[in-house]
């Protein structure tokens, strides 16, 4: 099992902020692949990975890292702080 | 080194006093505020900041800790509100304090680069036709192309 978490618009369209995910996925797209392919506000809101970022285990993260060992993985568009 | 994420405001003054008279030995203080901008027109109402619990206040002292690597800093703060704000609002403050003013110049900007696009933080303006989620600039990636 690994929570997946979602924030700001990714969350909007996911409809919920945390959920726990049993999951074969060995990496970040394989994850993002069987989300996807599970419901449609999945697919949406994935379908542009290029405007997402991935946090795994609270660092920033690439989307090919592996999830061996993994409890939190995080979605959320490109930050606004400051 | 100290880093704050909070939904209460803060006085701005009051801090930046304790911070100046807290800081061993230093010379020079510098500070950044942060301020809730209305947009262009006018309209905006409110603007809510969401962010990351647990993850946001490792990545702020992960920024922290780079930035004492590179200068030489007596002090550091970062504070950074979330929630609801308002027009003007505080959201948010950075200080450094060195022995020689260049530092805490240097090391306040740094932080503030790595803020904007490192930092779990989202802004949501809302106005009387509803909500829009803030957009990241390029220029605030391009920018910490210098630090690199």
């Amino acid at each position: 099992m690994i929570d997946v978490l979602y924030f700001a618009w990714v969350r909007e369209r996911i409809g919920v902020p945390k959920e726990s995910v049993e999951t074969q996925a060995t990496s970040v797209t394989e994850l993002v692949a069987e989300l996807s392919a599970r419901e449609e506000r999945y697919a949406m809101a994935f379908s542009d990975i290029s405007a997402l970022r991935v946090a795994v285990d609270q660092e920033l993260s690439e989307f090919d890292a592996p999830l061996q060992g993994v409890r939190e993985v995080a979605f959320f568009p490109p930050m606004t702080g400051g | 080194m100290v880093v704050r994420v909070q939904e209460t405001a803060f006085d701005l003054g009051a801090e930046v006093k304790g911070f100046a008279e807290g800081c061993d030995n230093a010379g020079a203080v510098v500070t950044f505020t942060g301020l809730v901008r209305d947009l262009a027109s006018g309209d905006l109402d409110r603007m809510l900041i969401e962010h990351y619990p647990g993850m946001t206040e490792k990545a702020l002292s992960k920024i922290e800790a780079e930035a004492v690597k590179r200068w030489s800093l007596n002090e550091s703060l970062i504070i950074h509100r979330h929630g609801m704000l308002r027009p003007g609002e505080i959201i948010m403050m950075v200080a450094t304090a060195s022995k020689h003013r260049k530092d805490a110049f240097e090391a306040a900007e740094f932080l503030m680069d790595y803020l904007k696009s490192r930092a779990p933080f989202w802004k949501q303006e809302f106005t009387n036709d509803g909500a829009e989620w803030v957009e990241s600039k390029s220029e605030d990636e391009a920018a910490l192309g210098r630090w690199s």
